[in-house]
């Protein structure tokens, strides 16, 4: 078993009129499985309502299934003797950095988490310290996050997650609200985290660029996982993805189109150096 | 009919150790009917310049004259030309208030002095303009998705028929099928309702495709400002600000380099693909 | 003007003020306060003075970031003076008209009432300023914890002081920015009778609310992430402890309390 597992998870948000009778029943997550390998870094990409955030939050266990079981780290979520060691295991970054950051000074809400898991005074300065040198943020430790910049907070938000030592991290479009310098900033620190450290990463997002270096990428619509694979197999399957609201980084709807229009220089090109050298190459054997 | 901007410079807490100079010096033309991108990173002024064109901001120095008229004489009229040139904020659902759908709308309108029946129409007319069926006009428009409630929020600014419409970010947090809708829906207004258009991004992929003309905001000035072919083709200045030009930008300039195409001017994938193709001796068009 | 409010805002300095421990700060600013309507007399304003411009001095904020804050209680500063200055009633007139006089008293009265008010908003910010909010919501919550036992619940107020602090700029910056953005549609904030300025911050605080409620449950499931479940088992990256400096620091506030007391018999 990987460090998070789902089999058959379903959520339903059930909307009830007020004498409590069932008014709408919404089904977010329609039968889930999969099975995240230690380690690895995960992409969920999905359109807004997909239930990517939905999934996000089992995971962390502020939603329970409403059916079919979810592990982390091999203790089921719905157990609620475990939920504390869950919450632990799997961090949670959101997507508001505002709305996250409980410290009034870096430092201090970095140590939120581990006071609240009890670590004696002189560790969480240990764990604070450490948790903001590999973000980078180290030298913010003493300023109000209301300065900081969007990515920064967002860092200061990570930081203040891998204070509380999780072996995964789940951050729900992390990048939503920031501008492009900010979010390569944000993806930077995470995939660092990821490679250094080997903290297994579930990185969700609409935006298709942050995903080429992903090790996996689920394709979310409907509650379900529609597409799974590596991203240049994702990547080649262009109309499918459209059909499922996304779309494709420009350099990979270039080499598609190109392949459209008959010039083979392979489907799924996630960089630019790639499609550059194919049609180089093609150039080069041309008659 | 157009705006002018001469020197206008904007400092935040003058004369104070916090003194931040946001503007200096832009001196621009926006013509009647132009499509605009506005790029710059967070800080570079954009927004600052924005709230000066419809006088929310008022310059420390220089003039701005909106269809030839100094709006900083005293007798000028500033919140007729607030709803002369409509601007949209960032996230600008997040204004919503009123019980209604179409209230929230007719709220602009009513401001403007028109009576009940006069903004109901225009209420109308802009929420038909932004696409939204009708059944939802008198539902709460704190029911709506994010993208409805954004339409709406646009339309607020629509029903009060300005000249010149200013959109700050229209597109964040939206997915890319949201983002292309929206995006979509901008530029038929422009062409349907011949309105000014104001485009303000991050993004230069966003902008490229739909925008006649680009001005590159950095640290308070203009940096840039021309069609984006003209404004790419700075694309390794645009890079030491940390402004990418489109990745197709590049990809042409390599190729160029390389000795395969001729011209590196394309902007988006459209162009790019077509001018690949007649050097690989292809017919463009698929 | 909104943005003038300093109270609940942190100046990040290193100063012997920042350093001590945030319940003398709050005693002391509590003492200060006794103080600021104890005095009598110049000699004791005096000593008040010269107490406020160390406190200052060693605190190492700029001046003029708590002059701002004075900015936006200047209309009460202005009334409350003139009150004074008109209603005293006295023996050394200096000026009449009609049933309006001026006398003596009510210009000294007018003047020490404007420097208490001064005092008492430039001393109370040197605390905010000079403390994290979170150090002074921890100082709170220890210095009352006794009233745990009568089920006051003291770690909940003090964590909700300390979250209402934290978002206080924020919404304010919020608040900006939707007045702007619905003056973009013609709204206005400024003109008209009562009821209908009344009528017109509908579209201001129907924004405000739903923002500031879901900053609320976006925060709440933020703290449950990271493992928040109340005040039980919890330690503290920095637990309050003594120094020296603060026993120091209690002893200089006995004798200015005493000498603002003595100096009010001369």
């Amino acid at each position: 078993m990987g460090i998070v597992k789902a089999s058959r998870l379903v959520h339903e948000y059930i909307r009830r009129d007020e004498e409590g009778n069932v008014e709408s029943i919404q089904t977010a997550l329609d039968g889930l499985d999969f099975d995240v390998k230690a380690g690895d870094f995960i992409a969920v990409l999905g359109h807004n309502g997909s239930g990517k955030s939905t999934l996000a939050k089992h995971i962390n266990a502020l939603l329970l299934p409403s059916g079919g079981t979810l592990w982390v780290d091999g203790k089921d979520t719905s157990d609620s003797g475990n939920v504390s060691a869950v919450r632990r295991q799997a961090g949670m970054v959101f997507q508001n950095p505002d709305n996250q950051i409980i410290g009034s000074v870096v430092e201090e809400d970095v140590g939120f988490g581990p006071e609240n898991l009890g670590i004696p005074s002189e560790e969480i300065w240990i764990r604070v310290e450490e948790s903001l040198k590999s973000v980078g943020m180290l030298r913010y430790r003493s300023h109000s996050p209301n300065r900081l910049s969007g990515g920064q907070k967002q860092r200061v938000a990570i930081a203040g997650i891998l204070s509380m030592e999780p072996k995964c991290i789940v951050l729900d479009e992390p990048t939503a609200m920031l501008d492009p310098s900010g979010r390569q900033e944000v993806l930077e620190a995470v995939h660092a985290l990821n490679r250094q450290k080997g903290i297994t990463v579930l990185w969700i997002t609409h935006y298709m660029e942050e995903v080429v270096h992903a090790d996996v990428v689920y394709v979310m619509d409907q509650g379900r996982i529609v597409m799974q694979g590596k991203p240049r197999e994702i990547f080649s399957r262009v109309e499918e993805l459209r059909e499922h609201r996304l779309d494709v980084p420009q350099i990979t709807l270039l080499a598609h189109e190109l392949n459209q229009a008959g010039l083979a220089v392979g489907e799924g090109t996630l960089t630019r150096e790639e499609l550059k050298d194919a049609l180089v190459r093609l150039y080069g054997s041309r008659a | 009919m157009s705006i002018i901007l001469d020197k206008v410079d904007y400092v935040y807490s003058a004369d104070s150790a916090y003194e931040i100079r946001a503007l200096n010096k832009i001196s621009l033309t926006i013509e009647d009917g132009a499509f605009i991108g506005i790029i710059g990173h967070t800080g570079s002024g954009k927004s600052t310049l924005i709230q000066h064109l419809n006088g929310l901001l008022k310059a420390t120095s220089g003039g701005i004259y909106f269809n030839g008229r100094d709006i900083y004489e005293p007798d000028y009229d500033l919140s007729r030309l607030r709803m002369q040139v409509g601007l949209v904020f960032q996230y600008p659902e997040h204004q919503l208030f009123a019980t209604t759908v179409f209230d929230d709308v007719c709220f602009g309108p009513m401001n403007q002095g028109l009576d009940k029946n006069e903004a109901g129409l225009r209420a109308f007319e802009a929420l038909k303009n932004v696409g939204m069926a009708e059944e939802v006009y008198y539902q709460s428009p704190f029911h709506l998705s994010g993208g409805q409630k954004r339409r709406v929020a646009i339309a607020g600014v629509l029903a009060m028929k300005p000249e010149v419409l200013i959109l700050d970010e229209p597109t964040a947090g939206l997915d890319p099928k949201g983002r292309d809708e929206i995006l979509d829906l901008i530029a038929d207004m422009h062409q349907k309702l011949g309105i000014t258009v104001i485009l303000v991004s991050h993004s230069m992929e966003d902008v490229a495709k739909y925008v006649q003309r680009i001005i590159v905001m950095n640290d308070g000035s203009v940096l840039y400002d021309g069609t984006p072919k003209e404004v790419f083709s700075h694309y390794r200045e645009l890079e030491a600000v940390s402004l990418a030009a489109p990745q197709v930008t590049y990809l042409m300039h390599e190729l160029r380099a390389a000795g395969i195409v001729a011209d590196d001017g394309a902007t988006t994938v459209e162009e790019a693909k077509e001018s690949i193709l007649k050097a690989f001796g292809r017919k463009g068009s698929v | 003007m909104i943005r003038d409010i300093t109270i609940g805002q942190y100046y990040p300095a290193d100063s012997v003020i920042h350093r001590l421990d945030p319940r003398v700060k709050l005693m002391g600013a509590l003492l200060y306060m006794v103080s600021l309507f104890l005095f009598q007399g110049l000699a004791g304003l005096l000593l008040i003075t010269v107490f406020l411009a160390a406190c200052i001095g060693l605190s190492k904020v700029p001046l003029s970031y708590m002059v701002r804050g004075l900015r936006a209680i200047v209309a009460l500063l202005v009334f409350t003076s003139v009150f004074h200055l008109f209603l005293t009633p006295g023996e050394h007139v200096l000026f009449r008209f009609g049933i309006v006089s001026i006398t003596m008293e009510g210009v000294a009265n007018a003047v020490f009432m404007l420097f208490r008010l001064i005092y008492l908003i430039v001393g109370t910010s040197i605390m905010t300023l000079a403390t994290t909010p979170n150090a002074l919501t921890d100082g709170l919550e220890k210095a009352l914890r006794p009233l745990e036992k009568i089920r006051v619940p003291v770690h909940a107020i003090a964590m909700m002081m300390s979250i209402a602090l934290r978002f206080i700029p924020i919404l304010i910056e919020e608040v900006d920015l939707i007045m702007k953005a619905q003056m973009a549609r013609g709204a206005d904030f400024e003109n008209g009778s009562l009821i209908k300025r009344v009528k017109n911050m509908i579209p201001l605080l129907v924004p405000l609310f739903v923002s500031a409620f879901r900053r609320a449950d976006d925060l709440a499931m933020a703290m449950e992430a990271r493992c928040y479940v109340g005040g039980a088992g919890r330690t503290k990256m920095k637990p309050l402890r003594y120094a020296k400096r603060d026993y120091v620091a209690y002893l200089i506030l006995a004798a200015y309390l005493a000498g603002v007391i003595a100096l009010r018999a001369v």
